[in-house]
């Protein structure tokens, strides 16, 4: 099987260096499957699940936002933080997302909703993988 | 010459002080190195970025994103990188003396500026001074991540896009190495001076879904990375310059006990040999 290159980098450090067979994607215009030797590609990307397929593995990578380059069947993906299955504390998820539900009745402020909003979203979404 | 209990004493609470900026010294010392790694592990990260930012924003015909253009300048704002705690030696005296440089070189009335400070220090001096602050940020963290810095970064990244300021400059230290520091400033917004890295990529990418709706994204992520890195650096300086200034601390207390020291011994001697000459003398009036 043909494979392609996968490096995931935060600002804190590269998360994960590995080939995969397969990359799924969620850009903020809908989801992206990308198999190897994809022509160059920029997208930026929501906040979601990054699923990286090897075989009849699955790995899930929890990020929050950033975008996907794609050039020379090498795949980097910079976001400004990324969570593997293994690394995501879920406790501290749970607290995060009970916090910004809370804020979000109570606030009527349209930035800190917004605010509100998308750390509710991070936290779902890490809470959705693990 | 001071008598030789006073000098005990001076010995006492020299070394007292040495055993503190020798301690500090050593704590330093390891902040600054997990400062460093911290820099390395986001080299990866700000080097992509940068790759792709110059690539898309070079390749573009049409430079009109906001985060590109110049627009008339009505106010400027300086984020200045201080430590929140004293004892770094001339770390903060740098920065703060450049700030003040600038804005009497650049400016005329209060109004043209504001200072975005970061720790205590720079907050300390600017109120003093009623320089404008308009956001500042105390108690960060000695290794900051990403998380940790995200509000500060994000706030200012909004306040050009708003046009609170028309500008941005950061000052702050430059790690050279563990003994030498600069003092640098750079403009990060509108960002300028995107070097054309050796493209890797042969042709053009596919944009999904434009061009535009990349730039809006990708922009302002790549002047938070700025910042940071301006920050990551910043943080590692402070730590090599509080590491020089404690050393220097502790060569100076060594070389003041070894004074002091001498002296005591001096001293000692000077009165047993007094002792022994009354002895004499008085054996001598015996005979």
């Amino acid at each position: 099987m043909k494979t392609l290159h996968v490096e995931i980098v935060t600002p804190d450090g590269p998360i994960l260096t590995e080939d995969y067979e397969m990359v799924s994607v969620t850009a903020t215009s809908g989801e992206l499957g990308i198999l190897p030797n994809h022509i160059p590609l920029v997208a930026p990307l929501a906040i979601s699940v990054v699923r990286l397929k090897n075989g009849n593995d699955t790995k899930h990578v929890a990020v929050t936002g950033g975008f996907v380059e794609m050039s020379h069947n090498e795949l980097t993906i910079l976001a400004t933080a990324a969570e593997t299955e293994e690394d995501i504390d879920v406790r501290r998820a749970q607290r995060a997302k009970e916090r910004a539900e809370k804020r979000l009745q109570s606030q009527q402020d349209t930035v800190d909703f917004h605010r509100a909003e998308l750390a509710l979203k991070r936290a779902l979404n890490r809470l959705d993988i693990s | 010459m001071a008598s030789l209990r006073e000098i005990k004493n001076r010995i006492d609470s020299t070394s007292n002080t040495k055993q503190i900026t020798k301690a500090m010294e050593m704590v330093s010392t390891s902040k600054m190195n997990k400062a460093q790694q911290n820099t390395r592990s986001f080299l990866p990260y700000s080097k992509k970025i940068k790759e792709v930012v110059a690539h898309i924003a070079g390749g573009s015909q049409n430079h009109t994103h906001p985060m590109l253009m110049h627009r008339e300048v009505k106010k400027t704002g300086y984020l200045i990188i201080t430590s929140d705690r004293g004892l770094a030696g001339a770390y903060n005296g740098h920065i703060l003396r450049k700030l003040t440089q600038i804005i009497n070189e650049r400016h005329t009335t209060a109004d043209e500026y504001a200072v975005i400070a970061l720790g205590q220090i720079g907050y300390e001096y600017c109120r003093k001074r009623n320089i404008p602050v308009i956001k500042s940020v105390l108690g960060l963290q000695d290794q900051p991540s990403y998380k940790d810095t995200q509000e500060l970064v994000t706030e200012t990244v909004d306040m050009y896009a708003n046009e609170e300021i028309d500008e941005l400059n950061v000052i702050y230290n430059h790690y050279v190495s563990a003994i030498s520091q600069e003092v640098t400033v750079d403009q990060l917004l509108p960002i300028e001076h995107i070097e054309e890295a050796e493209t890797t990529t042969s042709g053009l990418y596919e944009y999904e879904p434009s061009e535009e709706a990349l730039l809006d994204k990708l922009l302002p992520q790549y002047a938070e990375s700025l910042i940071y890195g301006a920050l990551l650096d910043g943080k590692a300086s402070e730590h090599a310059a509080r590491m020089t200034a404690m050393r220097t601390a502790t060569d100076n207390a060594n070389e003041l006990i070894d004074d002091l020291t001498l002296s005591y011994n001096r001293a000692r001697q000077a009165e047993i040999t007094q002792e022994i000459t009354e002895i004499i003398g008085g054996v001598a009036a015996l005979e």
